[in-house]
């Protein structure tokens, strides 16, 4: 069956994306890895929904493309703001959220 | 009765039918192509356009004359099924989504005509906008408004059909605000953008409804999804139908037919449409994309045919809403003083008849009337776009800067009078055959109020055809063609200004070659589009010549599908149908069941339709209603425009109702002002106010109520309750939290990468907890 094969591929996928989210500095790099992440889960629910028969998973990919869409628009527009204060991009320097 | 003779012949195919999807496939790559590579080229990505667009017109040629060979190797009645093919596109919840073509007499002809006009247009912009700013998008654009075009004329099921509907929507709106640095373009464009869009609504609503009303009828029948034209057709005329779902299903449809197609009242954005480039307003809105209006009720007529009862007793919306477009139209552009706008009330009208006809059951002559039209109303806005680029000074206004140019224009001026008699219907240009079809048929179809608003609108297009001739051709030279140039530059012309502001760059250098030359023919990559047309503007007509016998009419026998009761071979592909009952050839018509009754042993496609028998007398006294409105024009336009007789100059200032009728044309009856200031401002102004009404007293009310109670109430919780009770344990538990957090706070860096590393981490761990939890 091809569904390990996609698990595998969503699994992958998500490292990354789990590794871009942690270990990088630039915030459009981030937002990408967030992305991934959100495909990998994307890719899970179309396995799922093929093994299965059932349409619900395209559904919910379909959601989420849709919802991913609308989070990078705002996210994007929160890195242009912080580019605008700082004239930088850079993660590691925004430590104003420490408690 | 003749049934069940099963006089089958094989029918004949051939590569170009079976690959008539590469049309709309080739201009799509060339679309691509120009887009990526275009500026690099040596001819500004151009070449790609007219090459790929040639390819199409190979390719929808060679498609229509496999399908004549198709028709003819079929017998007489025999139902000639199209050539459908299909292939999956995506699934979904266990509907199957495919995208094919499905081609039939018409989808060939329109076919031929989009890429045949699309070629010579691309063709005649190669001079037209030479020099202009965005050169290359406009050729992109171009092509990519055929493709559409193209995808939607080959389109084998509704998805496909609205898909290229919707790219040439969003074509025209390039293409109109092509000069989009002046307002007043990106306005038209706006304008049309929407009002086609208000109407589009229509198109998603009806293909909702079809879907879901046919689905289930046509997956068990045919095999075939909701979606499918053919499955649709069927349907229709299955007698399976509910009377009111497909009745809303056709209103719904013909409602995204009032937009794209101009009718009334949605027909106001097609004259502004006219600040595009001159060959946008030949391509687009003239000859192909307005007609797709006109294709959408030609291509699912069964559906209309059954949900508004065509051929019934009284009139259907339809008609009422193509009359009056006629009339209403053809008034309006006696007012216009610029050419183009002339043309476009009467691309309006004449849209009209082709739906008068389609509603009054006259299929065969409305698709007849798309393919004539087409030729002649392309060449006449070339001609337009002629005299603009070699004789007026780029400007479009006939009483100030045109007239007498027919000696300095013959090609031009030749190829203008032969497609203003084609369109005003004078025998024996092309458009006489198809347009006194149309009205013949609408009379023998016995809609007599109808055959007389088509002959008074016949009256009308040769009258304010004639004005425009004679101010453009005749009388004495006026402004820019008089060689005034510098008068012109100071002019505050409304037409010039996207040429003068915009094409900057061309417009010098156009300068230098005009300025000496005055009014002179334009070059041979403008007369050679606007010659051919002109002699397919004569000769079109031929194709369906009705009134030289029936072996003339070539397009009843290769375009209109027969009404033939088909058993449908399931598992078969295309062209594996049976006929199961021939029906019998009475006074020259068969009685073929279809659309009239329900078909017992087989599927109708296209319902039974009439044919008017074709009497000279009536052509006769059409003709001589269109030349009673040339002569009455003719004398008017010479008297007011060329003598200036003070009995008719001035007029409306004198007479009242003179005065009363000019101002409602020249404010196109409160149309725009009834959409701008009427509904937009009207619905969104009284709709604030009451919001903010409701806000102020109903809504504020109610909470400065709930205010003041609140507040009461406060007063003794707050003493009694809040300070003593609930603050000494909210104390006690916040120091606690106090010290707590002091120790957790090192977490909180600030960091956003420690806060992710966190939340993967316990994500992980619940992760593990699931899987330890689960085995």
């Amino acid at each position: 069956m091809l569904t390990s094969q996609f698990l595998l591929l969503g699994a992958i996928l998500f490292c990354i994306g789990v590794y871009g989210v942690i270990a990088r500095k630039n915030a459009v790099l981030v937002l990408m890895s967030i992305e991934l992440i959100l495909n990998s889960v994307n890719i899970n629910l179309l396995a799922f929904a093929l093994r299965n028969g059932s349409a619900d998973g395209h559904t919910f990919a379909l959601y989420i493309i849709a919802v991913a869409a609308a989070e990078v628009g705002v996210g994007l527009a929160m890195v242009l703001l912080i580019y605008r204060n700082r004239r930088s991009i850079g993660l590691d320097e925004l430590s104003e959220m420490r408690g | 009765m003749v049934a069940a003779s099963e006089t089958l012949a094989p029918l004949s195919g051939g590569w170009f039918l079976d690959n008539a999807w590469l049309a709309p496939v080739v201009p799509t790559i060339g679309f691509a192509l120009i887009v990526l590579f275009g500026k690099r080229l040596p001819k500004k990505g151009s070449e790609i356009g007219v090459l790929s667009l040639l390819a199409s017109l190979v390719v929808a040629s060679g498609a229509a004359w496999q399908w004549i060979q198709r028709v003819n190797s079929a017998a007489e009645e025999q139902f000639v099924a199209p050539v459908v093919r299909t292939w999956s596109w995506w699934q979904a919840g266990g509907v199957e989504f495919t995208i094919g073509q499905h081609v039939d007499g018409l989808t060939v002809t329109v076919l031929f005509v989009v890429a045949f006009i699309s070629t010579l247009v691309q063709i005649y912009s190669l001079e037209y906008l030479r020099g202009d700013r965005r050169y290359t998008h406009f050729f992109a654009a171009l092509t990519l408004f055929s493709a559409g075009m193209l995808a939607m004329v080959v389109a084998e099921d509704m998805i496909l059909f609205l898909l290229g509907w919707e790219i040439m929507g969003l074509c025209s709106f390039m293409l109109i605000g092509h000069w989009w640095e002046d307002g007043a373009n990106s306005r038209a464009a706006l304008k049309a953008f929407f009002t086609v869009r208000t109407g589009d609504m229509g198109l998603l609503v009806g293909i909702a409804i079809l879907f879901f009303a046919a689905n289930e009828w046509t997956t068990e029948n045919l095999g075939l999804s909701g979606f499918s034209i053919r499955g649709i057709s069927a349907w229709a005329l299955s007698g399976d139908p509910n009377s009111t779902v497909i009745l809303m299903a056709a209103i719904a449809l013909f409602i995204a037919c009032i937009g794209k197609s101009g009718q009334f009242p949605l027909h106001t954005w097609l004259p502004d449409a006219m600040a595009g480039p001159t060959p946008v307003s030949s391509l687009l809105h003239s000859s192909t994309m307005v007609v797709a209006g006109v294709f959408l009720v030609a291509r699912l007529y069964p559906v209309f045919f059954a949900g508004l009862d065509i051929l019934g007793p009284s009139s259907n919306v339809i008609m009422v809403i193509a009359a009056i477009t006629i009339v209403i139209a053809a008034a309006l552009a006696f007012v216009q003083t610029d050419i183009k706008r002339v043309l476009a009330y009467s691309t309006v009208s004449q849209l009209g008849y082709m739906m008068l006809g389609l509603g009054a059951g006259a299929w065969l002559p409305a698709v007849f009337h798309i393919f004539t039209h087409a030729f002649f109303k392309a060449c006449l806005f070339l001609c337009a776009g002629s005299i603009s680029h070699s004789a007026s000074h780029h400007s479009f206004d006939m009483k100030k800067d045109m007239g007498g140019l027919r000696k300095h224009m013959p090609i031009t001026f030749a190829a203008w009078i032969v497609s203003t008699l084609a369109l005003c219907g004078v025998f024996p240009f092309s458009g006489f055959f198809s347009k006194d079809e149309i009205i013949d048929n609408v009379g023998g179809n016995g809609y007599t109020f109808f055959m007389i608003v088509g002959l008074a609108g016949a009256f009308l297009t040769a009258a304010y055809m004639t004005r425009a001739t004679y101010l453009t051709f005749f009388g004495e030279p006026r402004g820019a063609a008089a060689g005034e140039h510098d008068a012109h530059e100071s002019d505050a012309h409304d037409d010039a200004h996207a040429h003068d502001a915009h094409a900057s760059d061309s417009h010098d250098a156009h300068d230098a070659h005009t300025e000496h030359a005055g009014p002179h023919e334009s070059g041979v990559l403008i007369t050679a589009p606007i010659a051919i047309l002109a002699v397919l503007a004569i000769f079109a007509g031929l194709f369906n010549a009705t009134p030289f016998g029936e072996s003339w009419e070539y397009m009843k026998k290769w375009v209109e599908p027969r009404a033939a009761v088909v058993a449908e071979a399931h598992a078969g592909g295309p062209g594996e149908s049976l006929i199961v009952a021939v029906p019998s050839a009475e006074e020259g018509h068969s009685k073929s069941p279809c659309g009239k009754e329900t078909p017992q042993d087989g599927i109708c496609y296209a319902p039974q339709l009439n044919h008017a028998k074709f009497k000279w007398s009536k052509a006769l006294l059409s003709l001589a209603i269109v030349f009673a409105g040339i002569a009455v024009s003719w004398l008017l336009s010479a008297a007011f425009y060329g003598r200036r007789d003070p009995r008719l100059v001035g007029l409306t200032q004198r007479n009242g109702l003179a005065r009363a009728g000019y101002r409602l044309l020249a404010n196109k009856y409160y149309l725009d002002d009834l959409y701008e200031r009427g509904i937009v401002g009207n619905v969104s102004g009284p709709l604030a106010r009451g919001a903010y009404w409701f806000n102020q007293n109903v809504l504020d009310g109610i909470l400065h109520g709930v205010a003041r109670a609140a507040k009461a109430v406060a007063h003794v919780v707050y003493r009694d309750i809040d300070q003593r009770l609930v603050d000494g344990a909210v104390n006690a538990s916040a120091d606690a939290t106090k010290s707590a957090g002091a120790t957790v706070q090192p977490i909180q860096s600030g960091r956003v990468g420690h806060y992710g590393a966190l939340l993967f981490a316990t994500a992980a761990v619940a992760a593990l907890v699931f899987v330890i939890l689960n085995t």
